[in-house]
């Protein structure tokens, strides 16, 4: 059923250039043994010319919006996973804002379920911490982490658990299945009404400002209290310089923080606002050129452990409007690579393996997925994605497998491009194209020509 | 450019092109016979998502002087308060034949959005957006000072001129004021010195690159001797509740940063007072100074018709670009000064030149 | 759109420009038009002089001038204003936005008064159709009438001139530009054959 993949000439990592077989759901042989291995192989091998390309491990985002229960006219579930398929993922996490909320055994056995039928890359669940993300009463999170599902990753993203005291008791009580609070870091008193980073933009456009103290306070809180009660904490989506303070801080005291940072605050300034488009209209907002410096650095030297996609696809009418009507959030799975190598790779910050340890090793420890953010080895399960840096690609959101089109990135080039993604030895993204299953009705009308 | 949607759309000489026009039309509004054809057969939209009847009649009037047709589309009791988007409000606009909406809007950015959207291809105005911007108040109360501070004997208006040397302090809630962002940029491009007066809460995070200086105290202000000070309404809902206010009390507003006799009596001689309307007497504004000679408040209602009619001449009086017939990117901006670079003969093709020709 | 700054002095790089009337032909042309009004108008009790911008305006102030120093009693800084028609023009859609003029007229007003309005070419009639609803708009004078150094020919409209400088037949695809010194720095009058369609 699933065929043999030999990889020629292909660079794992920074490496020197190799034969790599993907065969029986493994990485079956590398170096001169995996031609011969070949030699023996059935008819169904497929031989990939690799000659330039980097092997990574498959990626794993830490921080998804699948949008499916409830908003299934901006994103499903198949859909959102086959985008992640084709922007090199092989495990995604489904953030808990969908309706109803994912804050029961029920709904997030439902959407494991789904994901799992899709087929394109392994959906983990993220829990809700608080019922209904309402920030009173904390979610049943070990029915959660006992579902199928196995829950690990526990957020109220979108929303955050701004009681000192429901957050000091999440963090306490996820200790018992290793759990960990994924933090939405926004103080909300201070952000009331805000549409973008409060600063020399928001004044002159005259849009309500989202200070960056009102994530820094959060966090400071946060590392304090994971520190007293001995708990892990994981920051969503660090946007400012002082936040990347704060967790160095932190990690320097030995507090066990993680933190992460989306594609767009690596790429992306507040300067976007000027023309009112709401595509640039996030949560936490695009910040100034100084953040966006801070972060890279901050992701550089680790104290930013992993870069997660905050992928939040909207439909037309939500965005297709006034400014402070738009909804919050940008779609970003088959874009976070590129941002990545642009900024970190091709600017000399980042080598592959770096970028496999951000995007890839480092999210699946937090979340402790298992299977995924491997070395690449032999006898390791085959969740690889092979990348061709030195090709160039215009983003053309229309043209994307995710079923919205808000792209902050639209008409920009970017470099690298997913030529090849496998999970667990089954490419699900071949010459760059997703791999539909054709006997599958719910893919037969969306198929995508390059 | 083809929509006014801020003030810092216009250089020198645009503003001062927008200034001289709106001087020529207040010529014609004292006559006993107000309306001109200017505009006959366009369509002018008012489109206002927020109460403002003040700006409406303003502009209304301004249309209607010009002739144009104008019609009223408030989005209290229509379908746009039963949920209909700014989009599909724009598309109906356009298919009826809007050569021009003037918007009012709670949304900073509105106007542009609209503008710039593709939705339609009338020309925009925007008659005031969020706390962004409102560039027609701006350009009266530039009108009003110009004329007040650089007109003289055979030229009452200051017609051609800038406002160099000027002082003007702009006084109350800059934070959530688009009259203080306008009026700030247009002053600057005239050349004025600008210097805003509030108490810290209510001057925005970022205020530092803005082209004007930054006073927390109205007195010290006062003592400069300002050649126009500008009182910006303060909302009563801005005081003191539960840890949001932006000021203690009205009482302790009004002692630090209300204008009252005492301290009118205070500037010079010349110096005006103006307010965009409408007043809170006794908070930001005493009766005193609301009703003394050298308030200029009704005046610069007055002066807003004359400019807005400027604005919708300058819009919608020249060729094709904003008929409706041609998108034409690359069309002759009307509110920029194309004029110096237009003085070619070739560019009239009828009899006579009479077009500019005044200062 | 044009402007009130000079035309610029690009006449000498036109091949084909020729003077038709001379400084001294401007003058005594309009010296003769002074002594036809007031022979018109049995002297110069109730005259309005309003000049159309922009070459109208010095035109008529050089016309207010000989009047008064013809007619005794006249003074012509009380004769002579100026009428700005732009905002009456029928072809404001056709070309790029027009910068206002200012309309100007004596103390004692137009009405019942006897109106000359003057400007620098006559050709469609369309801008004297203008100043006319203009001059509607302003009062209600007891006569119109009308002087145009210029008369070029190629009426669009049923209007013609009471009293004219020069009659100057011409193609439409030549030019006719009136300088003036006051506007141009120098005065006389010229007939460009329009290679570039620059009609006028």
């Amino acid at each position: 059923m699933t065929a043999q993949y030999l990889l020629k000439d292909v660079r794992i990592l920074d490496g020197e250039p190799t034969d790599v077989l993907v065969a029986g759901g493994l990485v079956a042989a590398i170096g001169p043994e995996a031609g011969d291995a070949a030699e023996n192989a059935p008819d169904d091998l497929d031989v990939i010319d690799a000659t330039g390309m980097v092997l990574l491990p498959g990626l794993v985002d830490l921080h998804t919006h699948l949008r499916e229960p409830g908003r299934e006219d901006a994103e499903t579930i198949a859909s959102g996973t086959r985008a992640a398929a084709a922007g090199g993922f092989t495990a995604v996490h489904a953030m808990a804002n969908t309706t109803p909320t994912q804050d029961t055994a029920g709904v997030v056995e439902q959407v494991w379920r789904l994901g799992a039928q899709a087929g394109w890359t392994d959906v983990h669940p993220v829990g809700a911490v608080s019922v209904g993300l309402a920030g009173e009463h904390l979610a049943e999170l070990g029915a959660m982490a006992d579902s199928a599902a196995r829950v690990r990753v526990f957020s109220d993203d979108g929303k955050c658990v701004h009681d000192p005291v429901l957050m000091r008791r999440a963090l306490e009580y996820v200790k018992a299945f290793d759990g960990v609070i994924a933090q939405h870091a926004q103080e909300p008193r201070l952000t009331e009404g805000a549409q973008m980073h409060e600063g020399v933009v928001s004044a002159e456009i005259g849009l309500a400002g989202w200070p960056a103290v009102a994530e820094e306070a959060i966090i400071a809180r946060d590392v304090l209290l994971a520190e007293h009660v001995g708990s892990r904490l994981h920051v969503c989506h660090l946007s400012t310089a002082g936040s990347v303070e704060i967790v160095r801080w932190a990690k320097s005291r030995g507090i066990d923080v993680t933190a992460e940072v989306t594609p767009h605050h690596l790429v992306l300034t507040d300067e976007e606002a000027r023309g009112y488009d709401p595509v640039f209209k996030v949560n936490p907002p695009l910040r100034t050129q100084a953040d966006v410096d801070a972060v890279r650095e901050g992701l550089a030297d680790g104290t930013i452990d992993i870069v997660a996609t905050d992928h939040a696809p909207h439909t037309r009418e939500d965005k297709d409007c006034e400014w402070a009507a738009a909804a919050f959030g940008m779609t970003g799975l088959e874009t976070a690579l590129s941002v990545v190598q642009q900024t970190m790779v091709d600017t000399g910050r980042m080598t592959w393996a770096d970028v496999a340890r951000v995007l890839s090793t480092n999210p699946a420890r937090i979340g402790r997925v298992e299977g995924h953010g491997r070395p690449i080895a032999v006898g390791e399960p085959a969740n690889l994605v092979l990348v061709d840096p030195e090709q160039r690609r215009v983003v053309e959101p229309e043209r994307q497998a995710t079923a919205s089109a808000n792209s902050p990135l639209r008409g920009r080039e970017l470099p690298g491009r997913v030529v090849a993604t496998f999970l667990r030895g089954r490419a699900t993204v071949l010459d760059g194209v997703p791999q539909d299953d054709p006997a599958d009705p719910r893919f037969a009308a969306g198929r995508v020509t390059p | 450019m083809r929509h006014l949607l801020s003030t810092t759309d216009l250089d020198r000489a645009a503003a001062i092109r927008v200034l001289d026009t709106a001087a020529q039309m207040a010529a014609t509004q004292g006559r006993q016979i107000k309306k001109l054809p200017t505009l006959r057969g366009r369509t002018v939209v008012n489109l206002f998502f927020e109460d403002s009847t003040r700006t409406r009649i303003s502009f209304e009037t301004a249309a209607k002087r010009l002739s144009a047709d104008v019609i009223n589309f408030s989005a209290k009791g229509s379908s746009v308060s039963k949920g209909e988007s700014l989009k599909d409000t724009a598309l109906t606009l356009q298919a009826m034949g809007a050569d021009a909406i003037v918007i009012r809007h709670q949304a900073s950015g509105a106007p542009h959005t609209l503008a710039h959207a593709g939705w339609t291809e009338a020309a925009v105005v925007n008659a005031g957006d969020g706390m962004h911007q409102h560039p027609t108040q701006a350009l009266l109360d530039a009108f009003t000072i110009r004329r007040h501070l650089t007109g003289g004997p055979g030229n009452p208006d200051g017609v051609g001129n800038d406002l160099a040397g000027l002082h003007v302090a702009v006084v109350g809630d800059v934070l959530h004021s688009r009259v203080a962002r306008s009026n700030v940029d247009l002053l600057h491009t005239l050349g004025a010195r600008v210097t805003l007066v509030a108490p810290p809460t209510l001057l925005p995070v970022g205020v530092g690159p803005w082209p004007a200086e930054v006073s927390y105290r109205l007195d010290d202000v006062l003592a400069q001797g300002p050649d126009a000070v500008m009182m910006l309404r303060v909302q009563r809902e801005r005081m003191s509740t539960a840890g949001g206010g932006f000021f203690p009390s009205p009482l302790e507003y009004t002692r630090l940063y209300g204008l009252d006799a005492r301290r009118l009596a205070t500037l010079p001689d010349h110096s005006i007072v103006l307010h965009p309307g409408p007043m809170n007497r006794g908070l930001e504004i005493s009766a005193d100074a609301a009703d003394s000679p050298r308030a200029v408040i009704v005046e610069q209602v007055a002066n807003g018709v004359a400019v807005r009619m400027a604005v919708l001449y300058l819009l919608l009086a020249g060729d094709g670009d904003t008929a409706g017939t041609a998108p034409a990117t690359g069309a002759v901006p009307a509110l920029t000064s194309a004029s110096s670079s237009g003085s070619t003969p070739a560019t009239t093709a009828a009899p006579t030149t009479t077009a500019g020709a005044t200062a | 759109m044009t402007s009130g700054t000079p035309v610029p002095d690009d006449t000498a790089a036109a091949t084909a420009a020729t003077v038709v009337l001379g400084e001294q032909d401007v003058a005594r042309a309009l010296t003769r038009i002074a002594h036809e009004i007031l022979e018109r108008n049995k002297g110069g009790d109730d005259l309005v002089v309003l000049g159309i911008p922009t070459r109208g305006v010095p035109l008529a102030h050089r016309l207010a001038a000989r009047l008064a120093a013809v007619e005794p009693g006249l003074v012509a800084e009380d004769l002579v204003g100026s009428l700005d028609v732009t905002m009456y023009r029928d072809d404001l859609a056709q070309h790029p936005t027009r910068s206002i003029g200012a309309t100007t007229v004596p103390g004692g007003g137009i009405d019942g008064k006897v109106v000359v309005l003057v400007d620098d070419v006559l050709y469609s009639g369309r801008t004297i159709r203008a100043a006319l609803d203009a001059l509607n708009d302003l009062g209600r004078p007891r006569a119109v009438q009308l002087a145009a150094l210029v008369d070029r020919g190629h009426r669009e409209l049923p209007i013609r001139a009471d009293f004219v400088g020069k009659n100057l037949p011409t193609s439409t695809a030549e030019r006719v530009r009136v300088l003036l010194a006051e506007t141009d720095g120098r005065t006389e009058v010229v007939i460009e054959s329009g290679t570039d369609g620059g009609a006028r």
